[in-house]
């Protein structure tokens, strides 16, 4: 597999030692480069160029992520043609940051982790990007929109293509800044660019792990490649590479939701519907799931560390679905929903060898079905005057059946109706959790199963409030004053609706027969290895999902579905509800922890600044301030204060020279 | 050739000033004849660095005249890689300065041909003092350097110029004197070891690294302290925001682009080589001060009302993390803290140079006057965030780049500064994107942007306008610089990092060595 290597041609000056598994890049993925080239290119003329590009900005913006796409494809067969040994390729492009010891590459690393990755990434994208023609057809910027779209494309797949960590944090980071600018792109809403704000600021703190995980990698490996930090890290000691561990599932936290980091992620639903579907739903957030399966030569060896993610991963699922339960936003509601989904793949993944594979399916058949949510959503939004509250629908089913019917079959894959996708994926991660010896099968495989009946919860009284029921909305006006009059979206957004639905629907069963993911992700994430049997036989497990998933959506059909929703929302509710509507205290703590805090100390530090430090500065050179006075009244001052400052340098001069001298 | 061209680079801004500073009556021609002078200066740098030969002999260029014979003063100059980054980033913000402050109106009884002047007759002088390789004559120039500067913010300056440029004047000035305290004392004791006084770079440098510890200590805080209040580091830094909040805007722009960066370039050429066992003995007094500026001054500047302060206490941020980088003693961290340097000065000096153009359209520079401006000036807001990512330090942007190697090249040696400086990066974040949130965001508020008065009862404010095509013509090479050593920094790496690995050998210190199997 070694042929016409780009790395052979010697101009490289690093020799970096590919780990046995990985050849350099030959056929189709030489070109991978495209891969990030084609959206960046899309990005950069639909900036530069500006306004003269708006009339044909979209097609551009969607044409380059579908020929990506295509690339995608080509290179996943090229992949799958190649023996299970040669899956495994290197691209080096250029050396990026080379100091001494130091010698960052900037490359790929195309395996089928990444492009499984890619085709989601590209694939989903291309969906999105054609539904937002439509959404976004009314908006003045839609060119700067897709501009700011493929800049994300671009960055996230440089972030699962690169081959070491610093690339994979220069897409990290790159993904933040197309979430930053997309969050806020409402620019007459001041939230919006708070909420952009605030995004960017957790996703620091969490990049801020990452960069100290390098770090550490660096100063005791002396590299941040991919291959060359997994051949060795078996050296280190294992304080380090729990600790390595630890950072990384820090950044994990920032970028996908999760607890203690989870904030950030609801508010990022300021953005238009299609950001928060493609970014905030199927593909960025998903990033700290990528980061650990892909750390996976890390984690394998760390069971504390292992341990952590799952209890990250566990809290989160929790705090997800409790949250959900009491929102009456539908976005916030599908939000939620996603941070709680996060939390099961964040499970999967910090079960180790067994999970990874898992954790990786439930984030693909996800990024199916919630993106399909969130461009329905949209899609209500969208006949709605942009309303997101719920208590304003009802009824919808009739006036909007293909946006119904694809919202629904979304829904009964998130909920894990048997044999559609979510059914698959969940619960092999519920029963992989159940397989934990001990308390922690009780605990994780319970929580991830009363997680079960909370999800549906929360979808049922989402799908009942909004398309069943009394047209609430039928006696209300929009904030502008206008009567709504739902009608169902044009073909250019149903289409990518109805793909997404189909895969809502097969997906799970195509990826998990025959272990058909798993097995092809073995290259990446090690050998597929059977889940322990815990206390509870597998049968058994099912019949109770399947059982708490129907109690849940019975429960909520009580509350909801059987008598009137009221337009207001009620405000004598139980502790519980007031603690979810108020996100679990969540933002409050971050206030009272480090905002608060933080803004009294900087006053207090602006005020000291200016009168104490300086004060004292300029206090203590008395002489100066003399000096500035007179030489401010003299005209002629400059020489004589020349002398006089020289003076007290001799001064200096002789005394420092006694010094010397004593010394 | 190379010393051909580095007296040419020397002495052209000179006689450019002499030239203008003589065209009085004509602002036009003046303004023409400063900008010629000032793109045929980047010209010649970019033919020095050229002809620069990385990992070649570490003072390249070299040429020396003698000048005061009688104690061994010699007119000597001569380049690195450390040097001659500087001078490209001075080649290039000249033109850019002028450029920007083409439409710029000038105090009642100033001329811009004396403006314009003084600033080619400070670019001369800092291009001497980073290729003087005799101490006394870098010890003269790194005073005189101070007068022009003192013109140009005590006569072109804000209200309170007069203030801002003889507080300026007198704690560089007696920085400087300190330092001449060493320098003399560095002269006698090369007259006591060699027989012969000489003020030569590398014949003192001989000899000082010989000299006792106790020695090398007092001799070190004379030049440290030159160089700590002109960097500035906590808690000398004082003077800094009143320097930058009175300066007009193009010459913020060269003080904290490159006048400051005097300061570092002291401690890696002169603190280090000469007193290496006093450098690694202060190295954590000196990482400590800079933890300390990375934090103060990220909080300081996310508390600042005003525009320019802001600036001054980033800068201040920044130079914390240039001390660490250069105390930390690796290669990557002192790459780091020199690429910092040429960065620093891209980035900030944009984001000098665009908040300069949000005050010359509101007229005025406090924060809470203004409010989204994006919706009125679209391109001035994309050119502010490019500022503002560079400055936050994203990958892709060039800060990135020397950020992160100051921090990734610190941790094996100073892993808890590391640490600390890394919680910069969230404030970064913070100081950057709130301001933008506050200036660029948000419906049109502010009154600098919505006069109060009906708009016929006061005289017509200028409606606010986006970028003219010289703005942007100003800014684009900024933008592109900043992208392109972001993603391809490869080409000033290799020049800077022979430098650093000889300064690194002169203080003794050396990478630690990863225990690494099958390497």
């Amino acid at each position: 597999m070694t042929g016409s290597s780009l790395l052979a041609g010697g101009v490289h000056p690093a020799v970096h030692t590919l780990d046995a598994a990985s050849a350099s890049a030959d056929g189709v993925a030489q070109f991978a480069w495209l891969l990030l080239a084609l959206p960046l290119c899309g990005a950069v003329v639909l900036l530069v160029g500006g306004r003269s590009t708006n009339k044909w900005g979209h097609l551009l913006g969607c044409g380059t992520v579908i020929l990506a796409f295509c690339y995608g494809l080509a290179l996943f067969l090229s992949t799958t043609a190649s023996s299970v040994a040669g899956r495994v390729q290197e691209l080096h492009i250029f050396s990026w940051i080379p100091v001494n010891a130091l010698q960052v590459d900037f490359g790929l690393r195309i395996d089928p982790l990444s492009v499984t990755f890619v085709l989601l990434i590209t694939g989903v994208g291309a969906l999105i990007h054609v539904y937002s023609v439509g959404y976004m057809s009314h908006d003045a910027d839609r060119r700067r929109f897709f501009a700011y779209l493929n800049l994300f494309v671009a960055a996230m797949l440089l972030l699962v293509l690169g081959n070491g960590f610093v690339t994979l944090y220069f897409g990290w980071e790159g993904v933040g800044l197309a979430s930053y600018l997309l969050i806020g792109w409402y620019q007459n809403r001041p939230s919006a660019a708070t909420a952009a704000k605030k995004a960017f600021l957790m996703n620091r703190v969490g990049d801020v792990g990452l960069a100290i995980a390098i770090f550490l990698m660096f100063a005791n490996l002396g590299t941040t490649q991919y291959s060359e930090v997994f051949a060795r890290i078996g050296t280190l000691p294992s304080g380090t590479i729990l600790a390595i561990s630890l950072l990384l599932l820090l950044g994990a936290c920032g970028k996908s939701g999760q607890f203690p980091l989870q904030a950030w992620l609801p508010d990022a639903m300021e953005g238009p519907t299609p950001v928060s579907a493609l970014i905030h739903a199927a593909t960025m957030v998903t990033a700290g799931v990528y980061l650990i399966a892909r750390a996976n030569p890390i984690y394998d060896l760390t069971a504390d560390g292992r341990l952590a993610v799952t209890i990250i991963g566990t809290i989160t699922l929790l705090i997800g679905c409790v949250i959900g339960c009491a929102y009456d936003d539908i976005k916030k509601v599908l939000a939620y929903s996603t941070v709680s989904q996060i939390g099961y793949m964040i499970l999967a993944v910090g079960l180790g060898p067994i999970g990874y594979a898992l954790g990786i399916i439930h984030l693909l058949t996800h990024g199916f079905f919630k993106a399909g949510l969130f461009l329905g959503a949209g899609s209500v939004m969208h006949a709605m005057n942009d309303e997101v509250d719920m208590r304003k629908f009802g009824g919808l089913a009739r006036k909007m059946p293909v946006t119904f019917v694809t919202f629904g079959l979304g829904y009964l894959a998130l909920i894990g109706f048997p044999f559609l996708s979510g059914y698959y994926s969940k619960d092999a991660i519920i029963e992989a959790a159940f397989g934990q010896e001990g308390w922690r099968g009780w605990v994780f495989g319970g929580a991830a199963m009363l997680g079960v009946a909370l999800t549906a919860f929360y979808m049922t009284r989402l799908m009942l409030m909004t398309f069943f029921g009394k047209q609430r909305w039928k006696d209300l006006r929009s904030s502008e004053g206008e009567e709504f009059h739902p009608h169902e979206a044009p073909a250019v957004m149903t289409i990518p609706m109805i793909v997404l639905a189909i895969g809502s629907v097969g997906a799970g069963f195509f990826f998990t027969s025959d272990n058909r993911i798993a097995r092809w992700l073995e290259p990446s994430l090690g050998e597929l290895r059977e889940t322990g049997h815990g206390p509870i036989p597998q049968l058994w497990l099912t019949v109770l999902s399947v059982g708490l998933m129907v109690v849940g959506a019975g429960l909520a059909w009580l509350f909801v579905g059987r008598k009137p929703v009221p337009v207001t929302k009620p405000e004598k509710v139980s502790w519980v509800v007031r603690a979810a509507r108020y996100d679990l205290y969540g933002n409050a703590l971050n206030e009272a922890l480090f905002a608060n805090p933080g803004a009294a100390l900087t006053r207090a530090l602006v005020t000291a600044d200016d009168k104490g430090v300086d004060g004292t500065v300029t206090g203590v050179a008395g002489l100066l301030g003399f000096l500035s006075s007179w030489l401010r009244r003299t005209q002629t001052g400059f020489v004589r204060s020349y002398a006089l400052t020289m003076l007290g340098g001799s001064v200096l001069v002789v005394a420092a020279l006694l010094m010397v001298r004593f010394a | 050739m190379g010393t051909a061209l580095l007296i040419a680079l020397l002495l052209l801004p000179l006689a450019g000033g002499v030239v203008v500073a003589l065209l009085r009556g004509d602002d036009r021609v003046a303004k023409l004849v400063a900008i010629t002078v000032a793109l045929a200066e980047l010209v010649l740098a970019v033919l020095a660095w050229l002809s620069y030969v990385p990992g070649a002999a570490r003072i390249q260029f070299a040429g020396s005249v003698g000048w005061i014979s009688r104690i061994g003063v010699h007119l000597s100059f001569g380049v690195d890689g450390i040097a001659l980054a500087m001078i490209g980033v001075i080649a290039l913000l000249v033109p850019v300065v002028i450029g920007a402050g083409w439409a710029d109106k000038v105090p009642e009884g100033r001329t811009v041909s004396g403006m314009l002047s003084l600033i080619l007759v400070q670019q001369s002088l800092m291009v001497a003092v980073f290729a003087a390789t005799d101490v006394f004559v870098f010890y003269v120039l790194f005073e005189i350097m101070l007068v022009p500067m003192y013109f140009l913010i005590g006569g072109y300056g804000g209200a309170r110029r007069q203030y801002a440029a003889v507080k300026f004047f007198l704690y560089s000035f007696f920085g400087g004197l300190i330092m001449l305290a060493s320098v003399i004392g560095c002269y006698a004791l090369a007259a006591d070891r060699t027989g012969g006084g000489s003020f030569d770079w590398a014949t003192l440098v001989a000899v000082t690294k010989e000299a006792p510890l106790s020695t090398q200590v007092w001799l070190f805080f004379g030049f440290f302290l030159a160089f700590a209040i002109k960097a500035p580091l906590v808690p000398l830094h004082t003077w800094l925001p009143d320097a930058a909040e009175q300066a007009p805007i193009g010459v913020a722009v060269i003080l904290v682009g490159v006048l400051d960066k005097v300061g570092t370039f002291g401690f890696l050429r002169y603190c280090l080589p000469m007193f290496p066992d006093a450098s690694r003995t202060l190295a954590p007094l000196v990482i400590v001060l800079g933890v300390l500026g990375v934090l103060y001054g990220s909080l300081l500047a996310t508390g600042q009302r005003d525009l320019k302060r802001f600036i001054a206490y980033v800068s201040i941020a920044h130079f914390g993390f240039i001390a660490i980088g250069i105390f930390a003693f690796t290669s990557q961290a002192q790459v780091g803290a020199v690429t910092y340097m040429v960065n620093h000065s891209l980035a900030t000096g944009m984001l000098i140079l665009v908040i300069g153009m949000v005050i010359a359209r509101g007229g005025s520079t406090s924060i809470a006057d203004y409010g989204g401006m994006a919706k009125l000036t679209p391109l001035l807001a994309g050119m502010f965030l490019v500022a503002g990512l560079s400055t936050l330090s994203l990958p892709g942007t060039n800060s990135f780049i020397s950020e992160f190697l100051v921090l990734l090249g610190s941790y094996p040696t100073q892993p808890v500064a590391a640490v600390f400086a890394t919680i910069g990066m969230i404030l970064a974040a913070l100081y950057v994107l709130w301001l933008y949130q506050r200036i660029m965001q948000g419906p049109v508020r502010g009154a600098a942007l919505i006069p109060s008065e009906p708009a016929d009862a006061a005289p017509a404010r200028t409606r606010i306008v986006d970028l003219s095509g010289r703005e942007v013509a100003v800014l684009a090479p900024m933008v592109a610089l900043i992208v392109l050593l972001g993603v391809y920094p490869k080409p000033v790496l290799d020049v800077v990092t022979p430098s650093v690995a000889a300064t690194l050998t002169s203080v003794g210190a050396a990478d630690p060595v990863v225990a690494q199997e099958g390497k």
